[in-house]
């Protein structure tokens, strides 16, 4: 009998007689005790709705700007005199505008992993970051594709990549792998557009109720799509939400498998793996985890959202880092391991080159950003450190960036006939484009956590203990 | 008209008298460019010149458009009006839209070799060897490919100009008349100054002009001097004879600092010659072996069995040495070597009267006469080496020439100086002080293509036509006479020498054409023609049934000077006082790609990558690494993988001239080599302020340098150069084990013929279905064995192809456009290793990297298995081009081409569309002209004969490295090339199953010399 009044075993709770148990196996709450709905609902829509903006974010959006039009200036230039202002050459075909494209295409994994796949997962922590996470992934995905657009000799001839319909019944050719990356990523961007507004409706019609501006009632109303919070609504919010998050699922793995089959496919040494698409996908989730924690250590800060991103989610973040950084560590030491073991002397020597040849600073780098720098994840004070995890996080940024100069360009430049080798460097006008898609990124960014809730209101309210019951037979 | 009371009509009329036949109305156009003009057409016409100045409504514009582009066609109709023969092939007469031949002839310091110029509607777009020329054989060299950019070069002198201002022809004649009415009183005051001339015609005009003012004195001066061979000649036979070389006779051929195969009159064919007994095929039994010993690497040295690197000054004593050897009295002998001469000197006599020693132009006259001396031992001449009279109309001495009339300006004896063709101001020994001395002369005239550095000086300039703009003749290097035709009337009112020395003779207008047929006629015996057919040929002439066969075949036929029996004196003269040994010695080369400075102006000369050091626009300063190393010059790597090196502070005899330093292995040590040519001040837009000066440390007691120069680093940090291929194919490692160059010595050839021998691949490993070629396979052999790296075949198709030139800078950022580059590879000893030249056009593979990865499908595979590229749907990825292992593919990055110089439209070949920014580009097989002999067999009903396609590289290939043709005929020539055992293709891990593919390398070391 005694037995029987005892509390199933998941509901125990830690209570301060078992003193036995070390700290790190009490869970952490996701939302710092203390809040309530109305809190919640307060704080949150408070950042989009009150009058007086914050000089930083002034600040910020006036750099983002200056991003924006060194970004105008390199897009003009480029239009009117070509793609040769930048630093590509004959062995290499692409430098900075591919390297940046998958960069940015792989920051933005994140946000769909935090979204889609944490939900499947219920991951439940992850409610207080999915939604600038994907955000996120959306901007990273419109600056990735700046790239792949303006990289083109003639870019006004970009729409004969897709199949439409033309007097000259003239199709893409679809064995190219260029053309897989049109469907991956138009695809991976409508989703993610989806995903995100999606989510954000019930949201909308809070900011549309609570807000005292006729125009931005207007706006948030026409967002809101005439959502009224009734269980009608709700019942098939979920279930969209449900399929889409698990349309998305797949694009996290596809996607930047189908970019990296843009090299595993080319018989250049250094870029034809079959290993490469686990390779990419690893990287690009840790490229992407490390960008969420640069943007929301910051932001948490500024706009005191410590509460809802607690130390518990940067810790997370720090071990989602972890475990892909020492994926894409093992990437490494296999792509090293199978050039020496294939015994193909072309392949061989692009390796050997990597380490010894006039771009080796780049791959000491990288091995310094993404193979060591993440292993600093092992200790708890450093995972648990606002500012270690940040100063981490740039360095896998960095590193990313290296680990896509390397294979891109690089190996371009060594390939199969020692005639033809060459060299490269980013000039100017790849520097431009580069900071200036950041600066799109911080521009859509800021645009973003001035105007639209960067936390996910009605979830976050999930979180709390008093909804919690109910919130587990939810989700 | 008021107004038109100020006007000049007594200019207007003077320039319209000027100006003859059709000229008339395009030159209208230029007349109207003057404002004074213009002022007088408005105020004569006023109501055109308004509708035009006011704005134009859409419904006048689309008028006058159309009326624009119907008349654009007119202004393109240059056909000289003189009846010009075409070259064999039909059709005989113009077909719009099919191209015509003619044969001519170009000169280059004073010898012809002929040529075969493609017209299209009476332009001339492409030059090719004439198969019937002795000096070409059908080959080309990059002279002769880049004269078609030299003829329509938008900077060439376009007007008469007096001290610079605009002038008139006839104004010049009648200047010209007091000048020669005081010649004729005075004698001694008029000076004449040509280049070499081989020209019977203007011979025949000189000396009756010479007669007829006997105080004129002719001089003749050119810089790349043939004085060494010259008076080599005439230490060994007497007198000035020429030496011809019949190399399909030698086994055995030793070039002491002589690039026979690259310089100097008959290059062609003795390349021709040498590759004829180079080549190996099935049931090949010997092969000819080459000795070079030189300072820096020539096209010769490079392909040599043996090459020593000696310093220039030490090659004499290498000859003595080998002339010791032989027995003769020698003295001053190389010490070091011995047993590699002991060996050269063996072979030698194994091969008596099958064997001839070349010494190069640069080497003193006692190394020529040594070298006759040893072929009069061995027997070789009337063998090997055939002595004829000299083709020259005036054999001198052109440096004592320069000398004498220097000095006579300085002594201010000289009253009146013509100056025709050349640009001694600049070109001129720097000790001559020539810039000084021409201003001492009171009257100065110079005919010249370009408003160049002598013109400038001169009182006078005349524009000199192009050779394919006007009449005249000139002989080969065996003396065989070419008439020259036109191929265009003058673009730019040009004027040739005959018609200036027509002007000094008879003060008359006479047009060459004239000259050049009466001057034959009467030679043949024929009476001068009545003037009524002065332009015309008559049917039922015999001279003139002669004529037209001399222009069709572009030789006249017997004209060859007959070998005469002569016998060089064997007697060596003993050697001077032995030269310093230590210290750094310079040797100075003209340039391989803009010859004395002349082609400065040429961008596709200035961007072709030299032969040994792959630089392009402008000249470097050679030495070896260990020298540079010495000297505290050597570019570290880091600069020199980057297309970067350092500058340095040359010095000899007190002139300093700063320039890039070039680490190049196989360099004689203590020996820095730079080529001079460059650093002109007035060659026009392209060649202006390039490169180093070096004429100005050219003097006449060293004009091909010597001991005494310093180099010293500049510290100014890295310089960019133009190399389009870097240090690393230097590394032997690297090379060797990607089994790119394949080679092998004759007798392991015999041992193993199947050396080079790959499995074959296996086309069921394509992810992607194979395909079919049931018609053609269009394939190419390129022989290793005989590519001598000469970049006749890189020019040919950037004209072929209207390919465009980037620039220093774009080159220097690795964005060269050819379509066709020349790899070399390097191997052994880096003091002397060997070299190889592979070249690299577009592999055509069956299973092609680039194909699958066009996402728009702008380069797909033909019905023949070309890998074909449409340009106008290729968006620019650029994936193709990573994707190429070959990496043949080129990438406009901007727009290169120009398509606004109006001078430059009517260079172009029609058949081959321009390119624009963004576009992809590569070698086709030169697909314009598989489809022009497709559509003509497809029209007869019948299959495409092999070797009736020929690619533009095939044809301008002097060793005929190159062969072209059908896989699927098992008989035509590629197929038995592809069948040899010793065919291999680049890269055959791959799969890509490239339908370019190499004959392995193959030398004939001496198995007596260890390497």
């Amino acid at each position: 009998m005694a037995e029987r009044d005892q509390p199933p075993l998941h509901e125990i709770r830690p209570t301060r007689q078992l003193e036995s148990v070390p700290d790190r196996f009490i869970p952490q709450p996701i939302v710092e005790p203390g809040h309530t709905f109305a809190t919640i609902t307060d704080h949150i829509s408070s950042i989009v709705l009150r009058k007086k903006t914050p000089l930083g974010w002034y600040l910020g959006f006036a750099v983002s700007l200056v991003g924006m039009f060194v970004l105008n200036l390199t897009i003009g230039k480029i239009l009117f005199v070509g793609v040769g202002l930048w630093g590509i050459n004959h062995p290499v075909g692409w430098g900075f505008d591919i390297i940046n494209f998958v960069w940015w295409i792989g920051i933005g994994h994140a946000g769909t992993l935090i979204s889609a796949i944490l939900l499947l997962l219920h991951q439940e922590w992850r409610t207080s970051i999915n939604r600038f996470a994907e955000a996120m992934t959306l901007f990273a995905v419109a600056s990735a594709g700046l790239y792949p657009a303006l990289h083109t000799g003639r870019p006004w001839f970009d729409y004969w990549l897709f199949p439409y319909p033309n007097t000259m019944a003239i199709w893409p050719q679809f064995r190219s792998p260029l053309m897989w990356d049109v469907f991956a990523v138009s695809t991976y961007a409508t989703v993610s557009l989806l995903f995100w507004y999606v989510g954000m409706v019930p949201d909308l019609a809070t900011l549309r109720d609570r807000t005292k501006n006729k125009f931005g009632r207007f706006i948030y109303g026409m967002g809101a799509l005439g959502w009224r919070g009734s269980a009608k609504h709700w019942h098939r919010y979920e279930h969209a939400y449900l399929l889409l998050a698990g349309l998305s699922t797949p694009l996290v793995l596809s996607v930047h498998t189908i970019v990296s089959f843009d090299f595993a496919v080319a018989q250049v040494p250094g870029w034809h793996a079959t290993f490469f698409p686990p390779y990419f996908v690893a990287g690009a989730v840790v490229a992407g985890f490390a960008m969420v924690l640069t943007l929301a250590i910051p932001l948490r800060k500024a706009f005191k959202l410590e509460g809802f991103i607690t130390t518990k989610h940067l810790e997370n973040m720090g071990k989602i880092m972890l475990a892909t950084g020492l994926m894409v560590f093992y990437s490494y030491a296999v792509e090293m391991f199978m050039a020496y073991y294939s015994g193909d002397p072309f392949e061989r020597y692009t390796f050997y080159t990597r380490v010894t040849g006039p771009y080796r600073h780049y791959w000491y780098m990288l091995i310094l950003c993404n193979c060591l720098a993440p292993n600093l994840m092992w200790v708890k004070r450093f995972r648990t450190s606002p500012m270690w995890l940040f100063i981490t996080a740039q360095f896998v940024n960095v590193g990313m960036w290296l680990e896509r100069f390397v294979i891109i360009p690089e190996s371009l430049t060594r390939d199969f006939l020692p005639s033809s080798w060459g060299t490269y460097h980013g000039t100017r006008w790849d520097w431009g484009m580069y900071l200036g898609s950041i600066g799109l990124f911080l521009f859509l960014l800021f645009l973003f956590i001035r105007f639209l809730p960067m936390i996910s209101i009605f979830e976050m309210r999930t979180m709390l203990p008093e909804a919690q019951a109910h919130g587990e037979e939810h989700s | 008209m008021s107004n038109s009371k100020n006007l000049d009509f007594k200019s207007f009329r003077a320039r319209i008298g000027d100006l003859r036949g059709r000229e008339y109305w395009r030159s209208l156009e230029e007349l109207s460019r003057s404002d004074e003009f213009d002022a007088f057409f408005q105020d004569e016409f006023p109501q055109q010149a308004v509708a035009l100045s006011r704005g134009v409504d859409r419904r006048s514009f689309v008028k006058l458009m159309g009326a624009s582009m119907a008349f654009a066609g007119l202004a393109a109709c240059r056909q000289p009006e003189q009846s010009i023969v075409p070259y064999v092939k039909q059709p005989q007469d113009w077909v719009p839209g099919q191209p015509m031949f003619f044969a001519t002839a170009m000169t280059l310091g004073g010898y012809a070799t002929g040529v075969l110029a493609e017209s299209h509607e009476f332009h001339p777009t492409k030059i090719e060897g004439n198969p019937d020329h002795p000096s070409s054989r059908g080959a080309s060299d990059v002279f002769m490919q880049g004269s078609i950019l030299s003829l329509y070069d938008p900077d060439r002198s376009q007007v008469v100009r007096q001290t610079g201002e605009i002038s008139t022809w006839s104004e010049f004649i009648a200047a010209l008349q007091p000048v020669l009415s005081a010649a004729k009183a005075s004698g001694n005051g008029l000076r004449l100054l040509t280049q070499t001339i081989t020209s019977p015609t203007l011979g025949d005009q000189l000396q009756q002009f010479l007669a007829a003012y006997p105080g004129v004195k002719w001089h003749q001066w050119e810089p790349v001097a043939r004085d060494n061979i010259r008076e080599g000649a005439r230490m060994a036979f007497g007198s000035y004879v020429n030496v011809v070389y019949d190399l399909t006779k030698a086994n055995v051929i030793v070039a002491l600092s002589s690039n026979f195969l690259e310089d100097g009159p008959g290059h062609l064919r003795y390349a021709k010659d040498f590759a004829a007994r180079r080549r190996v095929r099935k049931g090949t039994t010997a092969i000819n072996r080459l000795y070079a010993v030189e300072a820096s690497y020539s096209s010769t040295g490079s392909v040599a069995d043996h090459r020593l690197p000696v310093r220039p000054s030490q090659v004499e004593a290498y000859a003595r040495a080998i002339a010791a050897g032989l027995g003769l009295a020698a003295q001053g002998s190389a010490t070091e070597n011995g047993p590699w001469i002991a060996a050269l000197v063996r072979d030698l006599q194994k091969n008596r009267g099958a064997s001839v020693v070349i010494a190069g132009d640069d080497q003193p006259p006692v190394v020529h006469a040594i070298a006759h001396a040893i072929n009069q031992t061995l027997g070789n001449i009337g063998s090997t080496v055939l002595v004829t009279d000299s083709p020259e109309v005036m054999p001198a001495n052109h440096l004592e020439s320069l000398r004498q009339l220097s000095a006579d300006m300085h002594a201010g004896v000289v009253k009146a100086l013509v100056i025709l063709g050349g640009n001694p101001v600049f070109d001129a020994p720097a000790d001559f002080g020539f810039r000084d001395a021409m201003n001492k002369v009171p009257f100065r005239v110079h005919l010249s293509s370009h408003y160049d550095e002598t013109s400038l000086l001169s009182h006078w300039h005349i524009p000199e036509t192009h050779y394919l703009e006007t009449w005249g003749d000139a002989r080969a290097h065996d003396g065989t006479v070419t008439i020259q035709q036109p191929l265009i009337a003058p673009l730019y009112n040009g004027r040739s020498s005959i018609e200036v020395m027509a002007a000094l003779i008879g003060g008359l207008d006479r047009p060459p054409y004239e000259v050049v047929r009466t001057f034959w006629r009467v030679k043949n015996g024929a009476p001068p023609a009545p003037p009524e057919t002065a332009t015309g040929l008559m049917a039922d002439d015999p001279f003139d049934v002669m004529w037209k066969k001399w222009l069709n075949d572009g030789v006249v036929a017997g004209s060859a000077l007959p070998p005469r029996a002569a016998a060089a004196s064997t007697a060596i003269p003993a050697p001077q006082a032995s030269p310093q040994q230590s210290g750094l010695e310079l040797e100075l080369k003209h340039d391989p790609t803009i010859y004395d400075g002349r082609f400065a102006n040429n961008g596709w000369l200035q961007e072709l990558p030299k032969p040994q050091t792959k630089i392009g626009w402008e000249n470097v300063l050679l030495m070896s690494p260990r020298t540079a190393e010495k000297y505290g010059v050597d570019p570290p790597d880091s600069m020199t993988n980057e297309r970067r090196t350092k500058l340095v502070h040359l010095t000899f005899r007190g002139i300093t001239q700063t320039l890039p330093v070039w680490v190049i292995p196989g360099q004689a040590d203590d020996t820095a080599t730079v080529t001079y040519g460059y650093g002109r001040e007035h060659a026009g837009k392209i060649g202006d302020g390039i490169g180093a000066d070096i004429y100005r440390m050219r003097f006449s007691t060293a004009m091909n340098g010597g001991p005494g120069a310093q180099v010293e680093d500049s510290k100014r940090g890295a310089y960019p150069v133009a190399c389009v291929q870097e240090h690393q194919t230097i590394d032997p490692r690297v090379v060797g084990e990607r089994g790119i160059i394949r080679e092998a010595s004759f007798a392991e050839y015999l041992r193993d013929p199947n050396f080079a021998h790959d499995e074959e691949p296996d086309p069921s490993q394509s992810m992607y279905p194979q395909y079919d070629y049931p018609e053609y396979r269009w394939a190419m052999s390129i022989d290793m064995s005989v590519c001598t790296g000469c970049n006749g075949c890189v020019i040919a198709c950037q004209s072929e192809n209207n390919i465009s030139i980037v620039g220093k800078d774009e080159v220097v950022r690795e964005r060269e456009m050819h379509w066709l580059r020349i790899d070399r590879y390097y191997r052994g000893n880096p003091d002397n290793p060997e070299v190889f030249h592979q070249p690299v056009p577009c592999m055509q593979c069956e299973s092609a990297p680039c194909e699958p990865v066009c996402p728009v499908g702008a380069t797909s595979h033909s019905v023949d298995g070309l890998n074909d590229m449409t340009y106008n749907r290729c968006v620019g990825t650029r994936y193709c081009s990573n994707n190429c292992p070959y990496k043949v593919r080129r990438f406009n990055f901007f727009h290169y081409a120009d398509y606004d110089t109006p001078a430059l439209k009517p260079m172009r070949n029609p058949d081959v569309t321009i390119r624009t920014r963004g576009v992809m580009e590569k070698c086709t097989y030169c697909v314009q002209r598989i489809m022009t002999a497709k559509i003509a067999a497809e029209r007869e009903g019948r299959r495409v004969r092999d070797g009736e396609i020929v690619t533009a590289c095939q044809q301008s290939c002097p060793t005929e490295a190159i062969v072209f043709g059908d896989l699927n005929d098992p008989n035509s020539r590629v197929s038995q090339l592809k069948a040899e055992p010793t065919n291999y293709s680049l890269l055959p891990t791959l799969n890509t199953r490239p339908r370019t593919t190499y004959l392995a390398n193959i030398r004939n070391p001496n198995p007596e010399i260890k390497a």
